[in-house]
């Protein structure tokens, strides 16, 4: 059955990019390749929901011009997970695309990349050896790019953001290759069943864990590895980063669980301890970043950053457990991390749609110059709101669920008597540290994104004279926003479709529930509806007296805001983005290191007299500062200096291919 | 159906409790000033006023200026529903990670409220709570972390019962370091005392009342009481923590005990926060985050002792 | 201080407040049908007053200052300053409104919600006083908004702010 849904993915897909070529008109290309993209994306969540299923299949090949190489396609149950999230997410993000793109992402090459780029990333869980898999990767990564640089004729900002994003896909794609090259070499075969022959304890093996998880966290946005992430996804059209966010950086993810539960289970502990390191990282930085941002998309990558970086953490601790021999908590642990991009895929795609729409109907994207959107775009405010709901992990939502389990499997991790390893006696708490101050942070990134840009009063007349977005742009992020907090009250039934996937490697089975989830062996049980219930009891009686006082005391209505008596009341008065994270920004100045620059104008008849005074405060990214502009300083600086060596004599020329040969021919001498 | 009852029970108690609990605080605080005070009833006073007056709302402000203030009652209250106070049976199993998220839910409405009002000091206000929140939360957890080690579970009323069980748990290393943390934590989050002044009038200085300045009449009412809720739930449950014992197993004749067991346990708290805090001044807001840091290690240092010795 | 230098204090000092008087009579009395008792009578024993100085001498502001400290501890009758007007019900002025003050002083009035009561402490606050035709002045309090009690008293002592206080909490 996965065969035949992949094949005619495959078709779909290819006659979406030839409509996406062919067809002249600006509208009949959106609806017709829209269209077919949407079908691509609806025949791969077919595939992938019976690849998860456990249902058996064909593996799916496709001969290439290369004698002897041939793509195979055969996703397993993992596979088959990330499959239906991609897919998903490229059904939800072609049909908002369907209305939202105009310009250069709705032309003929706009539409034909985005079709493309879901192929490819369809491509990489559903790949069954490296070959294949790569394949995917970089046609994703090169869709992808094109993407990013649509606009970049409209802004001058578009070309260098494309510009790092590619460098850094490559270096991805790199690290990737040298990876899976050293299994290979050291199994004899490309495909994923003989690379888990390679014995885990090898020093090949840890050499190419450490190949794979650099390439995979560029992916995922890992601090260091971020840096791409806050430039590329909020220069992209609104449908790109959806998918951008919400399922490319998740396939990182997928790569490093591939790595850890099926090419190499069961490895040293101290791979567990790397990517629960990392993982912190990139959620404590990423959220803080994100706290403190302003521009509504940036904000927004910065919360992707920090998402993978919990879904790091999480496979770090399965990883941990497993190794301490736990395999009941690891089970958890994992379960947590495809909790954590089942949560993630939906609330992101929601919120960059609803972004987009934002930036659409007012044309800006800084939140200091927003507020007031409540009223003027009803169903976008709900959007978001829900979605954001997601991200700040609050009850009842799916990023709640994904929380729980991973705080559950992370409190469980050191059991009472003493016996636990001391790296996990610090990690442990650690982790439960920043999973918690993650959690308090996104409350207020979170709160900050929803309260400045759709509350208040408008801050500027673009805000003033927002509007809706068309229909189907509207309807698309509901809809995310639905499955948001539909997979927040039925968490049983998506925790028990995952459940084969954590016990693969631990043995034993896992419940099949519905409403609620059970961590076996952890004594841990929550049902998220009764926890809904409860609240909508408690909310009756509140409503019933506030309908009573209602009655008897109706409220009045006034223009004016207390501005504790101020003659200025206008809309300049109200906090902004900025303002709302200064104490956050204080509170963490050292790792945020902003700087601030106070101009005083003062009057020309005294210095007593201050005319204006302007402050600017930046806080740009201190790892970007620190680590990556002397390291493009410095490889700026070899290639002018490599640039010595080609003065264009032909000369020179050939002595540099003679010298050349004779190197080879003497290596090869002592070689043999 | 006996959790049903229990749990509309603790409601109503805390219902009463509530105003009663800021009422104590205030009249002790007042004596120990030489003042009268205006009384334990008069919280009961004022919200009853306030909730008869017709409130003045802002036309920019939208439903959320109406909305979010009954939202956060409502969860004020699942809150109290869901801590095993006046017995250990719940309706919901009372898992201290669940109990934090509701509290995390409680805590926003006021902010968004504070934000709906578009003024400079309900931004402030929802900003500096929000700040305080994100930092409190890492004791909170690491907190739960250290006391649902020796249970093995992040269930309330099993880590209640164990403490009934084992009394020695309650003043072993490991809890009292826990304890001391979680006071910490519910002190930032009740909004009290160094953190908050909640008798403030300078509006530069407010967290909790720079947010509610924009509501007025029921709006207040709801925020108001549901801080007064969420705090007094709070209290309780540290003092069911220290004090384990009253509260009822479960439904039955036992409950008549449980609630005046809760009654005098929060009210004695109350009168023990009042004198500290006669003995505290506010500190500075950016002194706030190393108080903070200061409970994160005592939460920490629970969680590695309790890890390392076991119990 | 340390903290058992504090307990010393607290002990050593005891109670401040002076014994409540009985209900007392105030100026105002004379007037029992005035529309502010039905107004001050909604309030069930709670007033939050709302503090406006709009302009003039300090010299009400610190008697006023001094019913609400310990000694005469008008807070014990239910009277609270409040943050806010939209918490308010009784707007307390003092001095003669001055041109910048009128308009604050108005929106204060407009943003509290019904019941108010609106008190005028003090000569200047009354009828202007000694500044009523000063050139930054409007002119008494009653000129910019409607005035329920007028308490003359130059300045008035704290115990009639204490006594017109207790008038309208009724305790």
């Amino acid at each position: 059955m996965t065969d035949g849904f992949l094949v005619l993915d495959l078709v779909l897909g290819a006659v979406a990019v030839l409509a996406a070529v062919g067809l002249p008109g600006a509208r009949a290309r959106a609806v017709v390749a829209g269209g077919l993209t949407v079908l691509t994306g609806a025949a791969g969540v077919v595939a992938g929901a019976a690849a998860l299923s456990g249902t058996a299949s064909a593996p799916l090949r496709i001969g290439t011009a290369l004698p002897g190489i041939e793509l195979a396609f055969q996703p397993d149950r993992l596979g088959g997970l990330f499959l239906l999230l991609v897919s998903g997410v490229g059904v939800l993000a072609a049909a908002s695309g369907i209305a939202s793109a105009h310009g250069p992402s709705g032309s003929r090459s706009g539409w034909a990349a985005f079709a493309l780029f879901l192929l490819g990333m369809q491509a990489v869980p559903a790949a069954s050896d490296a070959a294949s898999f790569l394949f995917g990767w970089e046609l994703m990564a090169a869709a992808s790019t094109a993407l990013v640089l649509a606009e970049h004729a409209q802004r001058a900002t578009v070309g260098r953001a494309a510009l790092w994003y590619a460098v850094m896909s490559q270096a991805s794609f790199a690290l990737i290759l040298a990876g899976f090259g050293v299994l290979a070499g050291k199994s004899g075969a490309t495909s994923f069943a003989s690379f888990a022959a390679v014995d885990q304890h090898s020093a090949a093996a840890s050499w190419a864990f450490c190949l794979l998880t650099a390439g995979f966290g560029i992916k995922m946005g890992l601090v260091p590895l971020h840096v791409w992430l806050p430039r590329a996804h909020p220069e992209a059209p609104a449908h790109v980063s959806a998918a951008m966010s919400a399922a490319m950086v998740k396939l990182g993810a997928y790569g490093i669980a591939l790595t850890i539960v099926r090419l190499l289970p069961h490895g040293p502990a101290w791979w567990g301890a790397v990517l629960l390191a990392l993982g912190a990282l990139s959620a404590g930085y990423g959220i803080l970043r994100a706290s403190v941002t302003s521009d509504l998309k940036v904000l927004l990558a910065y919360s992707t950053s920090e998402n993978l970086g919990l879904i790091a953490l999480a496979l770090g601790a399965s990883e941990l457990l497993q190794a301490a021999g736990q395999p009941q908590i690891a089970a958890a642990a994992l379960l947590a991390a495809l909790l954590l991009c089942v949560s993630h895929a939906a609330f992101k795609a929601a919120l960059f749609l609803t972004a987009g729409s934002v930036l659409h109907g007012t044309g800006e994207r800084d939140l200091d110059r927003l507020g007031g959107l409540q009223a003027r775009m009803p169903q976008t405010a709900l959007a978001f709101g829900a979605a954001a709901f997601g991200a700040a992990a609050l009850p009842a939502s799916s990023g709640f669920i994904a929380e729980w389990v991973l705080l559950q499997s992370l409190v469980h991790a050191t059991p009472a008597d003493g016996r636990a390893p001391i790296i996990d006696v610090v990690l442990f708490p650690v982790a439960v540290g920043v999973v918690a101050l993650t959690a308090g942070l996104s409350v207020l990134t979170f709160v900050k994104a929803y309260g400045i840009a759709f509350l208040g009063r408008p801050r500027s007349p673009a805000a003033a004279d927002a509007h809706e977005p068309p229909l189907l742009e509207r309807i698309v992020p509901l809809v995310a926003a639905a499955l948001v907090f539909a997979l927040g009250l039925v968490p049983g039934a998506v925790a028990s479709a995952l459940g084969p996937i954590t016990t693969g490697t631990t043995g034993g089975a896992h419940p099949s529930e519905v409403i609620g989830v059970t961590l076996p062996g952890l004594d841990a049980r929550l049902t998220p509806l009764w926890v809904l219930a409860l609240a909508a009891a408690a909310l009756v009686p509140a409503v019933i007296a506030t309908v009573v006082s209602a009655r008897r005391a109706p409220a009045r209505s006034t223009a004016l805001p207390w501005g504790s008596g101020g003659v200025l009341t206008g809309a300049r008065m109200q906090y902004t983005a900025t303002s709302f994270t200064e104490p956050a920004l204080r509170v963490f100045d050292d790792v945020l290191a902003p700087t601030r620059d106070v101009a005083v104008t003062h009057a020309a008849e005294s210095a007593y007299l201050v005319e204006r005074v302007r402050v600017d405060v930046s806080t740009e990214d201190i790892v970007e500062r620190r680590l990556y502009r002397p390291l493009t300083r410095l490889l700026d600086g070899l290639g002018v200096r490599a640039r010595g060596i080609q003065n264009g004599s032909i000369h020179r020329y050939l002595v540099y291919s003679f010298a050349a040969v004779a190197v080879v021919l003497v290596v090869v001498a002592a070689i043999r | 159906m006996s959790a049903v009852l229990t749990g509309i029970l603790q409601a109503i108690v805390l219902l009463l409790i509530a105003p009663l609990f800021i009422g104590v605080v205030r009249t002790v605080k007042a004596r120990l000033e030489g003042r009268v005070g205006a009384g334990v009833l008069q919280p009961w006073r004022d919200l009853r006023k306030q909730l008869r007056r017709p409130p003045v709302r802002v036309e920019s402000g939208g439903m959320l200026l109406y909305a979010a203030p009954v939202v956060g009652v409502a969860t004020s209250l699942a809150l109290c529903v869901l801590l095993p106070l006046v017995s250990r049976l719940t309706i919901i199993p009372a898992d201290l990670f669940v109990v934090v998220s509701v509290m995390l839910l409680s805590a926003i409405a006021p902010a968004l409220v504070g934000l709906a009002g578009g003024t400079a000091f309900g931004g402030m206000g929802a900003s500096r709570h929000l700040t305080i929140l994100a930092l409190v939360e890492p004791t909170l957890l690491l907190a739960v972390y250290a006391l649902s080690i020796p249970t093995g579970s992040s269930n309330l009323s099993a880590i209640l019962g164990a403490r009934i069980d084992r009394p020695a748990l309650i003043v072993s290393p490991v809890g009292l370091l826990a304890l001391a943390a979680l006071v910490i934590a519910v002190i930032a989050e009740g909004a009290r005392l160094p953190v908050d002044n909640p008798s403030t009038h300078l509006e530069l200085t407010m967290i909790h009342e720079a947010m509610t300045i924009e509501s007025s009449g029921r709006d207040l009412v709801w925020l108001e009481l549901g801080s007064q809720l969420k705090l007094t739930a709070l209290v309780a449950l540290v003092g069911n923590l220290v004090l384990p014992w009253g509260v009822a197993a479960g439904a039955g004749p036992g409950l008549a005990l449980g609630v005046v067991a809760l009654a005098a346990k929060t009210l004695l708290l109350g009168g023990v926060l009042a004198v500290a805090e006669v003995g505290l001044a506010k500190i500075r807001l950016f002194r706030v985050p190393e108080l903070l840091a200061g409970s994160v290690v005592l939460a920490f240092l629970a969680v590695a002792v309790s890890a390392v010795v076991p119990a | 201080m340390t903290a058992s230098a504090l307990a010393r204090l607290i002990a050593r000092t005891g109670r401040i407040a002076e014994p409540a008087p009985a209900l007392p009579v105030a100026p105002s009395a004379q007037e029992p049908n005035a529309p502010w008792r039905a107004k001050a009578r909604a309030l069930g024993g709670s007033i939050h007053v709302r503090y406006v100085d709009a302009g003039g001498g300090h010299d009400v502001a610190l008697e006023l200052q001094a019913a609400l400290g310990p000694v005469y501890d008008v807070e014990r009758y239910g009277v609270h300053l409040a943050a806010s007007p939209r918490h308010a019900d009784v707007l307390l002025v003092v001095g003669c409104v001055t041109r910048n003050m009128a308009l604050p002083l108005q929106r204060t009035l407009e943003a509290m919600p019904e019941p108010r009561i609106v008190i005028a402490l003090g000569d200047a606050a009354v009828d202007g006083g000694p500044f009523r035709d000063g050139y930054g002045v409007v002119g008494p309090v009653s000129s910019v908004v409607p005035v329920d009690l007028a308490i003359p008293g130059d300045p008035p002592a704290p115990t009639t702010i204490v006594a017109v206080l207790r008038e309208l909490t009724g305790r």
